[in-house]
């Protein structure tokens, strides 16, 4: 059933080359595909697990399997992302024409394979899909982009290029160091990989996921990528796919538990540099869609401080909350970007331009736009009711989390703290833009700003809906992430690790998952 | 039916079409080439019926084996050749142009003839296991490709090009001979299986105790091979070649002559892997000729401007990826593919995608006058349909996963990370590996970034030829079904 989540928008693809409609297709498509992604997310929320998914085997020694359903709660939730911001997506933006087939068939290219990558339950199609998404997007940028298009997108292209290699030799190596003689998550996260190997192999996948998702000091092809793409690749890129990254860290985890915490101190320094480094140079930005991107940049910090306490910890049962608040928090941040960047191309065609000091008053001319736009940012910001407040609280509460009064603090408390530094900046900068776009007087650029029609306003209202409904019931989502099958799994999962762990056959395999026992 | 009926049947194919040149119309050489498709095509059929000589002729079946690689490798090069001869049916324009008489076809029908003959060749030297019968096969198709390239007889590239790779082939056949004798000096034998067996045991053997006459005759023969195969250090003709030669010629040498050497590589080497005595050595040999491969055929791919250099550089790319997977010399086993499997399949998906590409690179050369990459400039504006495809190819020789290119590439640094648990210095390899995998990208993309966005400098739409356009189609389909369906790959090669 879940394969149909994949096949739904390569049939629009194949139906836009035969010659339909381009935009009408899309359209339909991505909204078919919002509602089977919600039903299929219903059912496996009422416990339906049979038929939900499928592992045809496509090659057979070493066993590699079509394998696509829901993994856990985390896949759910990460799906639903997808479909919502596709649904947007397709309808935000506007173009030419004669490139309608292009983008068109671009946009549900990455939705496929934003979908598909996070439906795999086999190591090779969750690599695979994601790179089907990226494709698109640079041809996006370099033919459709903003700018100097060419030149961003190349850079887009070597960087990511770079981490996914990166992250294939690391691949590839866990699975030859797990002994597996398949690429199914269920065997590769079961096995016990040798403590010196462990270090090794996590490195690559911190580098190569780390490129992905923007990881300070490998970020810098992100925000100009966003303010040159057309509106709905940074929607779907910035909202959806850049998550992969953290996604694929927190899904292997659980096989290289000892080499992540090797790199512990290394990964706090990093993610410190996203949200103080990054935060500083989103302040210094003159043009919206610049500051946007390097906002996107600056909120992976939370994220990887998310992944941080869940190293520190060294399994999901000794800092229960962690992943489900990182889930959380990319759910609640990538709701909120697409939100932003799709509001922002309304701006721009209203304004016909997006440096700061150049708008004014534009609320009086288009208060709906205004509501939303203010909505949005103050979710990004972190306001109490709106997604990203409750992911952003689990946040700062994970990164306390087994840390007692009396210790020092370590240096995931002190990234916490100074992470929490960060709400600052990112309100500091919100709330300018917004005061810039929005009030004051109206200026010659916002004179003839007309408000956001029907058509524009539906994707938006979607999207600010979904903060409003997980900000007010997170356990919307944390119910899903939190399933308790998924608990007995994990438990009898980290048993298994700690007996083969303390086993004499390993000596000096100091697992930090036996020290929580 | 034993199998070697097959061989004498292309053979035959072969004379009665040089005879059909001799006697038939000297203007139109459609039946010859029909002829020459059509028998190829019908060889497929009994080759469902071969099986392997009787023990009883044990004097042929000496020298001949028909296994699961033979028959790989077999239909491989039947395969190239016929898609080859598709190939040289949109490319006759160009032909004619530099042949006598130019503008007719008059002298043109031993092109569709020679072509024939390299591939009984290269059929044989998937069968060959006695070093004699591998030198006999492969002057077969050595000689047959020192025509073939310098067939466009009023062009001085093409000539040029035949001279280069007359002097380097003849100097290679030296080294092979040389290394025959060297190895039958040493071993009193030339037959593959007799060797294995002189080198299985280490007890009172002679050659365990000094190896290095063997190492040196099994050097030359690296040397002679690495020609064959495209790789360093006896890569130099390469590029002049390629882009020398007619383009079909060099989609046969790039694909159907490069799989023949590599399993008559495979051949070769097998019992010297398998030896605890030359183990070592071996291994540390081909690791770097594959590291040298890899790294220089993708650094120096890089600058190139030249569409067909760079396929040439990119051949020499690939040759050292598969370099790599026999360095890591595998037995198999449940969890990972052995090495001639491996190399069956990069060279079965490489086939596909490498063909497709030099399919696109005939129907640029006939729209225009040139093959640089600018003559992809804007092609996405002047076919749409086309430039899709020509994306999903390069995406495919780059290595992009979902296309059947990743998993030749996926499957080489799988081989070589397992064995590099035994055998430290294979790191290296898949380090550099790497290097040259992200180079790959950065290249391959060149050439799509101007097919998207570059502007046209012709904006007049480009019309596919009806052959171009299924076969190119067709390869791409492959490509994209291979790419996440490998598996009827592996039926093929038995696994």
């Amino acid at each position: 059933m879940t394969l149909f989540l994949v096949l739904l928008p390569l049939l629009g693809v194949v139906t836009i080359l035969l010659g339909s409609d381009p935009r009408r297709t899309a359209r339909i498509t991505s909204a078919l595909m919002l509602l089977s992604g919600l039903s299929l997310a219903g059912l496996w929320a009422l416990g339906v697990r049979d038929g939900l998914s499928i592992a045809p085997v496509v090659l057979s020694t070493p066993e590699i399997r079509l394998g696509l359903g829901f993994y856990d709660g985390m896949s759910v939730v990460m799906v639903l992302l997808s479909v919502l911001v596709a649904f947007a997506a397709a309808r935000s933006g506007e173009c030419e024409d004669r490139h309608a087939r292009l983008w068109n068939i671009s946009i549900l290219l990455i939705a496929a394979g934003a979908v598909g990558a996070f439906l795999s339950t086999d190591l090779f199609f969750f690599y695979a899909f994601h790179e089907l998404a990226l494709i698109p997007t640079f041809l996006m940028i370099g033919i459709l982009g903003r700018g100097d298009r060419k030149q961003i997108a190349w850079k887009a292209t070597i960087y990511l290029a770079f981490g996914s290699i990166v992250l294939l030799a690391g691949l590839l190596w866990l699975v030859s160091a797990s002994g597996s003689s398949t690429l199914a998550f269920d065997d590769l996260l079961d096995s016990s990989i040798p403590v010196e190997a462990q270090r090794g192999i996590a490195l690559f996948l911190i580098v190569g996921f780390g490129t992905l998702v923007s990881l300070f000091p490998f970020h810098s092809w992100a925000a100009p990528a966003y303010a040159s793409a057309p509106a709905p690749v940074t929607m779907l890129h910035a909202g959806v796919l850049k998550k992969f990254g953290l996604y694929g860290l927190l899904r292997l985890y659980p096989a290289v538990p000892a080499g992540m915490h090797a790199w512990l101190d290394i990964l706090v320094i990093l993610l410190i540099g996203n949200i103080l480094w990054v935060g500083f140079v989103t302040i210094n930005q003159r043009r919206l869609d610049g500051m946007l991107g390097n906002s996107s940049v600056m909120h992976m910090g939370y994220l990887f401080l998310a992944f941080a306490a869940l190293v520190e910890a060294g399994s999901e049962l000794a800092n229960p909350i962690a992943k489900p608040a990182a889930v959380l928090l990319m759910f609640g941040h990538g709701i909120t970007i697409a939100m932003l960047f799709g509001l922002t191309d309304r701006i721009e065609r209203r304004t016909g331009t997006l440096e700061l000091r150049e708008l004014g008053g534009l609320a009086s001319k288009a208060p709906s736009l205004a509501f939303l736009f203010g909505l949005a940012a103050m979710a990004s910001i972190g306001l109490p009711g709106l997604a990203n407040f409750a992911g952003e609280v689990m946040v700062f509460l994970s990164g306390f989390r087994g840390w007692d009064p009396g210790e020092p603090l370590g240096g995931v408390q002190i990234a916490t703290i100074i992470a929490l530094w960060g709400l600052v900046i990112s309100a500091v900068y919100m709330l300018r833009a917004y005061r810039r776009i929005f009030h004051g007087t109206e200026v010659p650029f916002t004179a003839t700003a007309a408000d956001l029609n029907q058509s524009e306003r539906g994707p938006a209202i979607l999207l600010a809906f979904t903060l409003v409904a997980v900000g007010l019931f997170p356990n919307l989502l944390l119910k899903l992430i939190e399933n308790p099958e998924d608990r007995a799994a994990m438990e009898q999962r980290t048993i298994a690790a700690s007996i083969s762990a303390a086993s004499p056959a390993s000596p000096g395999t100091e697992s930090p998952t036996t020290d929580n026992q | 039916m034993p199998a070697y009926w097959l061989e004498a049947f292309v053979v035959a194919l072969g004379l009665l079409l040089l005879m059909m040149e001799a006697f038939g119309n000297p203007a139109s050489k459609e039946l010859i080439r029909r002829v020459a498709l059509g028998g190829l095509i019908f060889v497929l059929v009994p080759f469902y019926f071969a099986v392997a000589p009787s023990e009883d002729n044990a004097e042929l079946a000496r020298f001949y084996a028909y296994d699961n690689w033979a028959i790989f490798f077999k239909l491989l090069a039947l395969l190239s050749t016929i898609l080859v001869l598709f190939m040289s049916y949109d490319y006759r324009g160009v032909l004619n142009q530099f042949t006598e008489d130019p503008g007719s076809e008059h002298g043109t029908g031993e092109y569709y003839a020679l072509p024939v003959f390299a591939c009984a060749g290269m059929m044989w030297m998937a069968s060959a296991q006695d070093l004699v019968s591998i030198f006999v096969a492969l002057e077969l198709v050595t000689i047959t490709f020192y025509i073939l390239v310098a067939y466009m007889r009023r062009q001085v590239g093409s000539l040029e090009a035949g001279v280069k790779y007359l002097i380097l082939g003849a100097l290679s056949t030296g080294f092979l001979v040389y290394g025959i004798a060297w190895i039958y000096g040493m071993t009193q034998t030339t037959n593959l299986e007799q060797i294995a067996l002189q080198l299985s045991s280490t007890l009172d053997n002679p050659l365990a105790s000094n190896p290095s006459g063997l190492l040196f005759g099994l050097a030359l023969l690296v040397l002679a091979l690495a020609f064959k195969v495209g790789a360093v250090p006896m890569h130099v003709w390469i590029p002049d070649v390629y882009q020398g030669a007619p383009t079909p010629t060099t989609a046969l040498l790039s694909v159907g002559s490069k799989a023949a050497g590599f399993i008559v590589a495979l051949r070769i080497l097998e019992p010297f892997f398998a030896s605890e005595i030359t183990r070592g050595q071996t291994t540390m040999i081909i690791l770097i000729l594959a590291c040298a491969t890899i790294l220089l055929g993708n650094m120096a791919a890089i600058p190139q401007v030249n569409f067909k250099r760079l396929l040439a550089y990119s051949s020499i790319a690939h040759a050292g990826f598969v370099l790599l997977a026999i360095a890591a010399w595998h037995p198999g086993s449940e969890k990972s593919l052995s090495t001639p499997q491996v190399v069956s399949l990069y060279l079965a998906t490489y086939l596909i995608i490498t063909l497709g590409a030099f399919f696109v690179l005939v129907v640029i050369r006939g729209s225009g006058e040139t093959e640089e990459i600018s003559a992809f400039d804007g092609l996405a504006q002047r076919n749409p349909l086309l430039a899709l495809c020509t994306t999903i190819l390069l995406a495919a020789l780059a290595g992009l996963p979902l296309t059947a290119g990743f998993f030749g590439k996926f499957f080489a640094f799988q081989v070589a990370i397992t064995s590099a648990a035994t055998t430290k210095m294979l790191w290296w390899g898949v380090g550099i590996g790497f290097i040259g995998v992200a180079a790959g990208f950065y290249y391959y993309l060149k050439v799509v970034r101007a097919i998207y966005w570059a502007p046209p400098r012709d904006e007049s739409p480009l019309v596919l030829p009806r052959v171009s356009r299924l076969a190119i189609l067709g390869l791409t389909a492959l490509t994209l079904l291979f790419g996440f369906w490998p598996n009827p790959i592996l039926w093929m090669i038995g696994g």
